[in-house]
């Protein structure tokens, strides 16, 4: 199990387990992580799963591919650190993740 | 006005429920007429997620979402369904008949004994873009879309955006516009790549303005716009003076006025009995994604279950009293005359 750490907009921590291979979105989901909305269900159409992902873990998680940038042009108040979750995969190296949750989606 | 279009069922909503929909009222003999706020049949399948494979349609280890819009009209075919394109349901009125009439956005009229909601998640609307007090602009200075390029003539425009619609409306207003600024996140586009160079082009011989950023901010009076902050850019904050302003920021759904019809709602969905899938309104149905049944799932094939009860349910109101032969497709000869496959 993999950890991941969301902050919530009004500061609250979610620490959860993840499974590898899964997507930081549908652990967002699954754990009930307010402000998570994932419209689409994670087929990358609708940029309502936006995150920050903190400083410290910009390097390792990776810039989002073309399509993801794309979407992200929907979504509300991006920045450089903005990912879309549910094109986030869990893995090993991301134990510890911290990611934050925007003021709004879209 | 326009002339009143009759029909027996009247759907709303032509995504993959809606054109299922028109099979099994076929199958009893009910004609149907749907209407869609997009310009072509599939809903969420074609418009968000076309390419996608899916996996859980009964039959289909795999299919695209588009593949299966395909299949579901050509199943579909022989019962000749209408269908009114880039129209929004607005008001519902019961006539003394116990029969519905239906208008639209545009002004057309429908009468059908049976409303079928098949609405998903809700009507597809441009989306609003996360700049605070555009509200007050919208409609006035602000607009989602060009109805007619006259009303932007001679202004100065900005229009905000990296995809096709942005890039397009660029391209098309700038002859006529006083002149034309277009603001986007980053340089690269999502439009077609001969519009961006296009553009460019435009740019490099000073006909219009490209800059890269974020629309923060709004500024003018009594709905009337007279600049527009872009922030993030290279420069920091720009203000650009203009006054109409065109964001392309893509769709999202919401129920619309469906939610006006006096039909009990919960949390913006519709509840529905699962013997009939009828909704508070008699002769008012609501079929997948947009209705709510405890147990509820939001999947395709719940949707495809839902309609055949459905239409059971609907053959009830317009044809009062007749025997309802239960028959299947296998073996029925009515049946396969309906669908054509034997002559």
């Amino acid at each position: 199990m993999t950890k991941l750490t969301y902050i919530a907009h009004d500061g609250t921590r979610f620490d959860v387990d993840a499974e590898n291979g899964s997507t930081v979105m549908e652990n967002a989901i699954r754990n009930a992580v307010p402000g998570i909305e994932a419209e689409c269900g994670g087929a990358c159409a609708c940029a309502t799963c936006h995150v920050y992902v903190d400083e410290a873990w910009t390097a390792e998680v990776g810039e989002p591919e073309a399509m993801e940038e794309d979407m992200l042009d929907f979504a509300y108040d991006v920045r450089p650190n903005s990912r879309l979750s549910c094109q986030i995969k869990v893995r090993d190296a991301l134990d510890g993740l911290v990611v934050r949750v925007p003021e709004r989606q879209g | 006005m326009s002339e009143t279009i009759k029909t027996d069922v009247l759907i709303v909503g032509a995504g993959p429920i809606g054109l299922f929909a028109v099979f099994e009222l076929g199958l009893l003999d009910m004609k149907c007429h749907l209407i869609d706020i997009l310009d072509r049949p599939g809903g969420q399948c074609a418009e968000l997620y076309p390419e996608k494979p899916i996996y859980d349609i009964p039959g289909w280890p795999t299919i695209s979402a588009q593949g299966l819009v395909d299949k579901l009209m050509e199943q579909i075919a022989p019962f000749k369904p209408d269908f009114t394109f880039n129209r929004m349901v607005s008001s519902l009125q019961t006539l003394e008949d116990g029969s519905f009439r239906v208008a639209t956005d545009e002004g057309e009229l429908f009468e059908a004994k049976v409303v079928v909601i098949a609405a998903g998640g809700g009507s597809f609307q441009p989306k609003r873009p996360p700049i605070p007090g555009i509200e007050d602009y919208e409609g006035k200075s602000v607009f989602y879309s060009v109805r007619r390029m006259e009303e932007f003539r001679g202004h100065d425009l900005v229009i905000v955006g990296g995809g096709d619609s942005a890039l397009d409306w660029t391209l098309n207003l700038q002859p006529i516009a006083k002149s034309v600024t277009l603001v986007h996140r980053r340089p690269e586009f999502r439009a077609a790549p001969d519009s961006v160079n296009k553009m460019y082009a435009l740019q490099e011989m000073k006909q219009l303005k490209f800059l890269v950023g974020q629309v923060s901010g709004l500024a003018g009076t009594g709905g009337q716009l007279s600049s527009a902050t872009i922030k993030g850019g290279p420069d920091g904050d720009v203000e650009i003076p203009c006054t109409r302003m065109l964001p392309f920021f893509g769709l999202t759904m919401k129920l619309g006025p469906i939610a006006e019809w006096g039909l009990n709602l919960h949390e913006n969905l519709i509840p529905v009995d699962t013997e009939k899938f009828q909704t508070s309104i008699p002769g008012i149905f609501a079929v997948g994604d947009i209705n709510w049944y405890p147990g509820k799932l939001k999947l395709i094939l719940s949707g495809f279950h839902e309609v055949a009860l459905m239409a059971q349910a609907a053959k009830r109101i317009i044809s009062p009293g007749e025997r309802i032969v239960f028959q299947y497709t296998t073996s029925s000869t009515s049946l396969q005359k309906k669908l054509g496959v034997h002559d």
